[in-house]
């Protein structure tokens, strides 16, 4: 690992409360040292059934304490390994969340706006495949597990990480 | 002691969360190893074996499943993972 990594502000919360989008970009750009760039994303939850019904939807999140926040931060490290990010906050809810909810939240600092707009899809298409995470979703008293998908096993191998 | 947690819909499907195996007087050295003797226990505990369905993390690491064990480790078994 180089030095640089221990300089770059790591910030990964696992938590069932909402977050402050606004609140979390001043953070970043108060702790970042000159960010030219800061790239923000933010999953929320998406309708999956028929919205004329009137059950209610929900998706519960459930995940491994501990190995959560490790498979994150690790997941940020090699994204500042990459590229040159002077900051990176990535937030997770888990429990019970209710339909246009917010899920997670990716936050990049940069010199330049190319490393952070990588820096934030590498860290999110890792997130998918590797943080230990799984989604159950709810209509009314209904419920099932959700299928992981070949598709984001294919974005996150398109960044081939070698010796990873 | 070994112990062993399961996550997700793996979890429902044994209706087990968590347990302690001892591998003394077994003849358990790697994961696969241990994988064979809880399917011993018959349906559902064979969907341990499936390899596409259920991933393994050895004290909090994903691994393969030619591990090694010792005895004194956290082992997990769950499906892919689905946040984001």
């Amino acid at each position: 690992m180089s030095n640089m990594i221990h300089e770059v502000d790591i910030k990964i919360r696992v938590q069932s409360s909402d977050f402050d989008l606004a609140e979390e970009y001043a953070r970043l750009r108060d702790v970042s040292d000159n960010p030219g760039a800061i790239v923000t994303f933010v999953g929320l939850v998406r309708d999956f059934a028929d919205t004329s019904c009137d059950r209610e939807q929900s998706l519960t999140l459930e995940h491994y304490p501990g190995m959560t926040e490790n498979a994150l931060t690790r997941i940020a490290e090699r994204a500042c390994q990459r590229w040159p990010l002077t900051a990176c906050t990535v937030i997770h809810r888990v429990g019970k969340l209710l339909g246009s909810e917010q899920i997670v939240a990716v936050l990049v600092a940069s010199g330049h706006r190319d490393a952070a707009f990588s820096g934030a899809e590498f860290i999110m298409d890792y997130l998918k495949t590797e943080a230990p995470f799984w989604k159950k979703q709810a209509v009314g008293e209904e419920s099932e597990w959700v299928a992981s998908k070949e598709s984001d096993f294919q974005r996150a191998s398109r960044w081939h990480e070698s010796g990873d | 002691m070994l112990t062993i947690r399961y996550f997700a819909s793996l979890r429902e499907s044994l209706d087990c969360e968590e347990e302690r195996v001892s591998l003394e007087n077994t003849e358990v050295k790697t994961v696969n190893d241990l994988v064979l003797q809880l399917s011993s226990r018959g349906s559902p505990w064979d969907l341990l074996q499936d390899t596409r369905q259920v991933l393994v993390a050895v004290n909090q690491t994903i691994c393969p499943r030619s591990q090694a064990l010792h005895g004194d480790e956290e082992v997990a078994f769950f499906p892919p993972m689905t946040g984001g």
